[in-house]
């Protein structure tokens, strides 16, 4: 029965994956380079904390599935780099933007005055405008949903995270939520791309426009003028607080949900505990110009760092949805296919699934299965 | 008569081996059995199926109130002076769903009944029922929202073309206000933690100030426990570990997403129950979603569930100071739903809201 439904969920996920993406299309990610004998030069931050665990787990899965990929390495700084008034230096961030492509472990922000935080910095730099995270069941691996199979796609630059705050007098303060047309149509051209590329049949937009008519109301406008392009995609809107229930109540009526930052930062959390944590969730951020930066969207667990001990599950997830990104889509799906494998069979899992494996023998567990 | 009627819960409750449940301490000034006079709303779509429903139930109690009812809805401009004024006189209403028209959301009726009212909190009671099992247990969580400000400002621009801003406005008075009543809640109510949902880490100023309100007033309720969560972080551990919350006070928009959270996994916006409060008057009506009136299917088969109403119903007598009619009308109602015979189809049952109703009466001590 496991097995059956295994295979079932893996030949839908792979289904989901077929390659047909228009060569016309706005988002055009064809590389120049990118035929399967080539090397790939990817840029990889490990991180702090476990990120380096990780990261090596990654490394190894790649190189037992002879993927052709060459990482660059790059570490935090220790001090502010003044070209980006961060602590990651210009020459990294350089490196993503020749490369194109990037997978980043866990960062802790350093706590102190007189730096950006490293996630805004590559926000801003690299122009990181989406972020999307397929959130599906782990086969074998059981929570209280096993029928979540959807992407949540969220606009990262603007809204409620636009910064501008001020005090009007003392005790009123107001905060802007900013959106613009670019934006919007920005995200929802991807969401749609990404939809029919992957095969999804349904985009929803997650909204509020009944209170916030004009912001979210701007949103939906952008949404559905791009939605005309696509005739084969369904596309519905659900007012938010209904899509909250709908979700906890029957995840399996959603595909693609589309949503401004605010919505798509809480929405995506929540899916992440449908399926079992952020320790489980792959998560991409695309770019201006094509540019994709995979990542663990967990934190760094200092408390666990060095001792063999974490889970790499959400970064090799997020390396399969960057090697998707670089259509290498048969290497994805075998890594793809190891991985949930190897959490389905059970016998290697790390202790916060319950097991008592370690990341090596984990990792090797995938490779085995490669 | 009396006695016979009043000893049969008793025996009843003997029997099934639990303890005795009815306040026994209650001393009513004279006067006080007098009918209290509330106002009705049906409103739209299931809202007339499900407030009639609480009619028929409190004309089978013989419960000491009599409604005044008002027939409004959701596509009307504005909610008329009269029903206002009789809000006013009554300081009590119940209320169904009203549309929520495209669009017209801050300027909606249940908007404007909050904004005219001043009914600055919102309060949601989700819980688990015994017997109807859903995907979680142990969930027992009081969602407060703060009604009146912040995202549901209603101040909106077109700075040029293509660029809108949005104004959510924060104040001292208003989060202030909240919180007291939060904790107010949570001392009355025996509750034992406080929490405050947030985005403060991403907008400092005015979730920074809706927080610095709410530790002041924590200082004030040394034995109730307070702690912070973000609210993304808060949706995730709802779906997955609900039960380490208690009271939830919140701003006004994640209000909203957290209520519809807690309602879902508890057993959906159908059986919640809850109300708008402020100092002088309370509304009281469907729990989560005041705009959601159901589906048109649901309003011709007459298949709308009125249990959330009904428990809001009970709320409402208890805050008129009628706890034995409450405890009745709460107890008959969580009988219908643990026995599974009549439930709508919302909780897995087939039957409509007159057999729910129906049940429910016959159920009443």
């Amino acid at each position: 029965m496991a097995t059956h439904i295994l295979r079932r969920q893996v030949s839908q996920i792979l289904s989901h994956a077929s390659p047909n993406s228009s060569p016309t299309s706005y988002f055009s990610l064809a590389r120049p380079f990118s035929s399967a004998t080539d090397t790939i030069r990817a840029t990889l931050f490990p991180g702090d904390g476990i990120g380096p665990e990780i990261a090596e787990s990654v490394k190894q899965v790649f190189r037992t599935a002879e993927v052709p990929i060459e990482w660059e390495e790059h570490y935090v700084g220790d001090q502010v780099d003044p070209r980006t008034q961060s602590f990651l230096t210009w020459e990294s961030l350089e490196s993503v933007r020749k490369n194109r492509v990037g997978l980043k472990g866990p960062m802790a922000t350093p706590i102190g005055k007189g730096h950006r935080s490293l996630n805004l910095t590559l926000r801003k730099e690299l122009n990181l405008y989406a972020n999307v995270r397929p959130c599906y069941s782990l086969p074998g691996y059981k929570t209280r949903y096993d029928d979540v199979n959807l992407i949540t796609i969220r606009e990262n630059t603007e809204g409620e995270y636009s910064g501008l705050e001020h005090q009007v007098v003392r005790g009123v303060v107001e905060s802007l939520k900013i959106i613009t047309r670019q934006a919007s149509l920005r995200v929802a051209e991807y969401a749609f791309h990404y939809a029919k590329t992957h095969g999804r049949e349904r985009v929803s937009a997650i909204h509020k426009a009944n209170i916030m008519q004009k912001t979210d109301g701007l949103f939906l406008k952008c949404c559905r003028e791009v939605a005309e392009k696509y005739p084969e995609i369904t596309y519905e809107e659900v007012v938010i607080d209904n899509c909250c229930m709908m979700l906890v109540k029957n995840p399996a009526l959603f595909d693609v949900l589309v949503m401004p930052n605010l919505y798509g930062d809480i929405i995506s959390d929540l899916c992440a505990g449908l399926i079992g944590g952020l320790g489980l969730t792959p998560s991409c951020n695309i770019g201006e110009g094509g540019i994709a930066l995979a990542e663990a969207v967990h934190g760094s667990a200092p408390d666990i760092a060095g001792k063999n001990m974490a889970n790499p599950t959400a970064l090799l997830l997020s390396s399969v949805s960057m090697l998707r990104h670089l259509n290498l889509h048969d290497k994805a799906d075998r890594i793809q296919e190891a991985i949930l494998s190897t959490i389905a069979e059970g016998k290697y899992r790390t202790a916060d699934l319950g097991g008592t494996s370690t990341t090596t023998d984990f990792t090797k567990a995938i490779c085995d299965h490669l | 008569m009396a006695t016979t009627r009043r000893s049969l819960p008793l025996l009843r409750t003997l029997i099934a081996g639990k303890t005795q449940t009815r306040t026994v301490t209650y001393m009513p000034r004279p006067g006080d059995g007098a009918p209290r006079p509330v106002t009705l709303i049906p409103g739209d779509g299931i809202g007339p199926l499900v407030t009639n429903a609480v009619e028929q139930v409190m004309e089978a109690m013989h419960a000491p109130v009599y409604f005044e009812k008002y027939d409004i809805h959701g596509d009307m401009k504005r909610v008329p002076q009269e029903v206002l004024d009789s809000i006013k006189k009554n300081k009590v209403c119940l209320k169904g769903g009203l549309r929520t028209p495209m669009g017209g959301g801050v300027s909606s009726l249940n908007m404007q009944l909050r904004k005219e009212l001043d009914l600055y909190a919102s309060l949601v009671n989700c819980c688990n029922f015994p017997g109807l099992p859903t995907r979680h247990e142990n969930v027992d969580i009081v969602v407060i929202r703060e009604n009146t400000e912040g995202e549901y400002s209603g101040l909106e621009h077109e700075v040029v073309p293509g660029v809108v801003e949005s104004l959510k406005v924060i104040t001292k008075f208003c989060s202030e206000r909240i919180a007291k009543y939060a904790f107010e809640y949570a001392y009355l109510n025996n509750r034992k933690k406080v929490t405050a949902v947030h985005k403060a880490n991403i907008m400092k100023l005015a979730d920074g100030l809706f927080l610095e309100s709410c530790r002041e007033v924590a200082t004030k309720y040394p034995s109730i426990k307070y702690n912070e969560i973000i609210v993304d972080n808060c949706c995730m551990q709802l779906v997955s570990k609900p039960e380490q919350f208690d009271v939830m006070v919140t701003p006004n928009l994640y209000g909203n997403l957290v209520a519809n959270t807690a309602a879902g996994i508890a057993g959906g916006t159908g059986v919640m129950p809850g109300g708008n409060v402020g100092a002088e008057y309370a509304v009281f009506e469907q729990g989560a979603s005041a705009g959601n009136v159901g589906k048109e299917k649901i309003v011709e088969q007459k298949t709308a569930n009125p249990v959330a109403l009904l428990l809001s119903s009970a709320m409402m007598l208890r805050h008129l100071q009628f706890p034995s009619f409450a405890d009745r009308l709460e107890s008959a109602v969580k009988r219908v739903i643990s026995e599974g015979q009549y439930r709508t189809k919302d909780l897995g049952g087939q039957s409509s809201t007159q057999e729910v109703v129906d049940a429910v009466i016959a159920k009443l001590d």
